[in-house]
């Protein structure tokens, strides 16, 4: 029974045998995994159009995105001005207001603090723009981190202008 | 039972195995000394107990997304099979399989009613196997209230309803199960809760179920206890696993049919149907597997009486071991018993059917006549039987021929022996 | 094992017979016809589903909701499959109510294709007022909510007659021969040439008949091609794995039959 030849072929059905059995266990555990991941009813939100015909220069609107807040702020010259003139190696994460606002007179942003999360106050703080009440963190007019414990600037999500009066933001 | 002499080849194998005995138990497991001869009814413990794991993580990852709220419930099932990923497959995977557990615990059970495995030493583990089947039931009924179909909703108004047929406390009995006045949120929120619950109960109880098992070791088809080890017996692995994995690979197919080509089947319409309190549906059904019990409920005239026969023609199984008087096992050396076995099979099919028909008529006569056979089966037929019946000579070992001379060596085809 | 296999095919033979007929509900034959979905390598007809949803809309939908589906389910996959831009259009075609605003107040605006599909009564009191006193159901799940599923409700929409000699109806009751108890609230819906369809197909009622009912199994079972499709590869799979765990357990069991 012992043969050379016979335990190679007995091993090779079994080697086989798991091989096939393996992808069958991932296939079958692919969907118990892929559930937790956003259904199509959240994805389908993932969106958002926002009218801001209403707001005027100086002022900034919220709204939700993808539960969480977004700061649009129309900005004026002045803040536009103020944003352009600081100096890269005074960031803590340079970032030029160019690619922050492509759009320079719009500021498009997620208002959630990139230190633990809070959402930050706007017209407050040193630096004309945002201030964490949590723990301290300072962004200028273009939300960029310029004092405080928050490591980067405020996220900018992708967004883009359907018409002149509607952002689509995701 | 477990062996001692069981030694961990890593050292940090032998360190840890000597503080919690991991590793000697599953040396155990892999030797346990198996009966050779078993035939594919064998199979279905193997089977019970991947239903049980897959309903406990189809459920897991199905209550990840379903909401126990009446206002909810349907539509949380929608969600489910439209927007989940896969929520379709999770579905009617759970649905389908609860109806394939069922299956499966009904061969599982008409396995040792004819091979005699309830028989002594085997008594606890059939007992424990009785609570266990019990438990089921109760696990399906309150999962079939979530959806909150119409089915669901009327199913649990007639269930919860028994419980007024008890004298003076009846109806304090009800709105205690009910938590209100008539099935609602409050009787919805608690069957979810229970449904989440009793599954893990009845995870432990299947690990007594075994460990009551492995004291004497399996039953066999020719009902003999062997010697184990012995040169009757195999290792556990790898020769009963592949067996049970190549008997649960043809369940599977079995199971996939009914979920990807006909998922609603075994349902009822009805359930699609959101649950209306001013509305009653034609025919209140329960899931087929419940059938014979509602069959033997409904063929009493009176409501607390009936109440009592249903429960007790599951207390008729349990008692069983001690009604059956018969010394031999296996029905294959009980020519008549065998025959009364069929008999039995017959009577609960067509409880099963009757179940399912309008208790009026031809079909309560016969569901009557039914349920009154199925308590003498085992009220009177079994007990009578065990000291009348003239048994055929059970042979001594599996691999020794019959010894001394059955009255007909016919009637014991050798095949039977073996497989 | 010979033994087991016959054993499991009388079970399963009595159990398909029991199936078939356990919950039969009175026995009229259904009228039907060839539907795409059914089978076991059933698809729906996206251009059966397509004006069936013109039926629906044109046709239903100012009586019965649909509340479970949603404008964008009309673009994916295994359904009508109208492109972004026209579910884009179709839902604008509806006034959703969203809000409040920052006044507090409500306000309608135009339909986008993450809404719900829009429903013709504010709630179900409201439906059953508008219909006489009887409830039009919604939609969503009514092929699998009826015994007899799209044959059922194929047959219902072509069976308005008149009631036989000796029955007399209320008013706003019709007679219909496959409802259950003959009776039924609903005018007949669909008459010959109600609808223009996009395609140019002739609206017969049977064709009407056929194509919204396409949809409506569609709306119950929207995941019902990848439902087949999966399925298929699961059975085939799972018949070569049994093959191959019953070659290995022949192989090994050899090792001890030897000392039977």
């Amino acid at each position: 029974m012992s043969d050379q030849k016979k335990p190679e072929r007995r091993d090779f059905l079994f080697t086989v045998s798991y091989a096939i059995g393996a992808v069958g266990v991932g296939a079958a555990v692919w969907p118990l995994v892929d559930q937790m991941n956003p259904d199509k009813s959240v994805k389908a939100l993932a969106s958002t159009e926002v009218d801001v015909s209403s707001v005027e220069p100086g002022k900034s609107i919220t709204v939700l995105w993808r539960g969480k807040p977004v700061f649009i702020k129309r900005r004026t010259q002045k803040e536009i001005a103020e944003a352009r003139a600081v100096k890269l190696d005074d960031l803590k994460d340079p970032e030029k207001d160019e690619d922050r606002a492509k759009d320079p007179e719009w500021l498009v942003m997620l208002g959630v603090c990139t230190h633990l999360g809070c959402v930050p106050l706007g017209d407050k703080g040193e630096y004309n723009g945002w201030f964490c009440p949590c723990h301290g963190s300072h962004y200028d007019t273009s939300g960029r981190i310029r004092k405080g414990p928050a490591p980067t600037n405020l996220e900018i999500p992708k967004y883009e202008f359907v018409n002149s009066n509607t952002i689509k933001i995701g | 039972m477990s062996n001692h002499n069981y030694v961990p080849s890593s050292k940090l194998g032998k360190w840890f195995n000597d503080r919690l005995p991991l590793l000697s138990l599953s040396a155990h497991l892999r030797e346990y000394p198996t009966p050779k001869n078993l035939n594919y009814w064998w199979t279905f413990g193997g089977i019970l107990t991947f239903c049980l794991v897959a309903q406990i993580v189809t459920g897991v990852v199905l209550a990840m997304h379903y909401v126990a709220h009446t206002d909810l419930a349907f539509a949380s099932v929608e969600h489910i099979m439209r927007d989940v990923n896969y929520g379709w497959l999770l579905r009617y995977f759970h649905a389908n399989g609860a109806s394939m557990f069922f299956l499966a615990v009904y061969i599982h059970i008409f396995r040792a009613l004819y091979y005699g495995s309830y028989k002594s030493p085997r008594e606890v583990i059939w007992i424990i196997g009785m609570i266990i089947y019990f438990l089921m039931m109760m696990t399906a009924f309150m999962g079939y209230v979530l959806p909150w179909g119409q089915m669901s909703f009327w199913a649990a108004t007639v269930i919860t309803n028994l419980f007024s047929a008890v004298p003076f406390i009846g109806d304090s009995i009800t709105n205690w199960l009910w938590g209100g006045f008539a099935v609602d949120n409050p009787t919805l929120t608690r069957f979810y809760a229970l449904h989440y619950l009793l599954p893990f109960l009845i995870f432990g109880l299947v690990i007594l179920h075994i460990w009551a098992l492995h004291v004497p070791g399996n039953n066999n088809p020719i009902g003999i206890e062997l010697k184990k080890p012995s040169k009757d017996t195999v290792p556990f692995h790898p020769y009963i696993v592949i067996k049970d994995l190549f008997a649960l690979l043809l369940f599977l197919i079995v199971f996939a049919f009914f979920v990807f080509y006909a998922p609603n089947i075994l349902g009822h319409a009805d359930n699609y149907i959101e649950a209306n309190p001013m509305v009653t549906p034609n025919h209140i059904v329960p899931e087929w597997y419940l059938l014979p019990f509602y069959a033997i409920l409904r063929s009493v005239p009176d409501k607390l009486f009936g109440v009592i026969a249903m429960f007790a023609s599951i207390f008729v199984l349990v008692i069983l071991p001690w009604l059956d008087t018969s010394k031999v096992k296996s029905a294959i050396f009980r020519p008549l018993y065998k025959q009364f076995y069929w008999i039995l099979v017959l009577d609960v099919l067509i409880l099963g059917y009757m179940g399912a028909m309008p208790a009026e008529g031809t079909y309560l006569l016969i569901a009557r006549i039914a349920t009154t056979y199925y308590f003498v089966h085992f009220l009177i037929i079994l007990p009578i039987l065990g000291k009348k019946e003239k048994t055929l000579q059970v042979p001594l070992s599996i691999a020794e021929p019959v010894l001394g001379g059955s009255p007909n060596p016919n009637t014991i085809k050798k095949k039977e022996l073996y497989n | 094992m010979k033994k087991f296999v016959k054993s499991i095919c009388i079970i399963l033979s009595f159990a398909t017979f029991l199936i078939q007929n356990v919950y039969a509900e009175e026995k009229k034959i259904l009228l039907s016809t060839d539907w795409s979905f059914k089978g076991y390598f059933g698809k729906f007809d996206r251009a059966s589903l397509q004006r069936g949803y013109q039926v629906f809309t044109e046709v239903c939908a100012s009586c019965h909701s649909m509340s479970y589906l949603s404008y964008r389910n009309l673009t994916e996959k295994g359904g009508p499959e109208f492109s972004k831009e026209q579910a884009k259009a179709i839902a604008a075609n509806f006034e959703v109510t969203d809000g409040p605003n920052d006044d507090g107040e409500m306000y309608t605006r135009l339909g986008k294709l993450s809404d719900k599909f829009v429903k013709p009564y504010q709630n179900d009191k409201e439906a059953i007022a508008s219909n006489g006193g009887a409830y039009p159901p919604d939609m969503s799940v009514l092929v699998k909510a009826r015994s007899g599923g799209a044959d059922y409700i194929y047959s219902l929409l072509l069976g308005y007659e008149d009631p036989p000699s000796g029955i007399s109806l209320d008013d706003g009751v019709y007679y219909n021969t496959y409802m259950y108890g003959n009776n039924i609230k609903m005018p007949k819906p669909l008459l010959e040439g109600q609808v223009e369809y996009n395609d140019g197909t002739k609206a017969t009622e049977e064709q009407m008949a056929k194509d919204v009912v396409t949809f409506l199994a569609w709306a119950a079972e929207p995941h019902l091609e990848a439902r087949h499709k999966i399925g298929f590869k699961v059975i085939i799979y799972l018949i070569i794995v049994s093959i191959l765990a019953y070659l290995s357990m022949k192989r090994l069991w050899l090792r001890i039959e030897s000392d039977v």
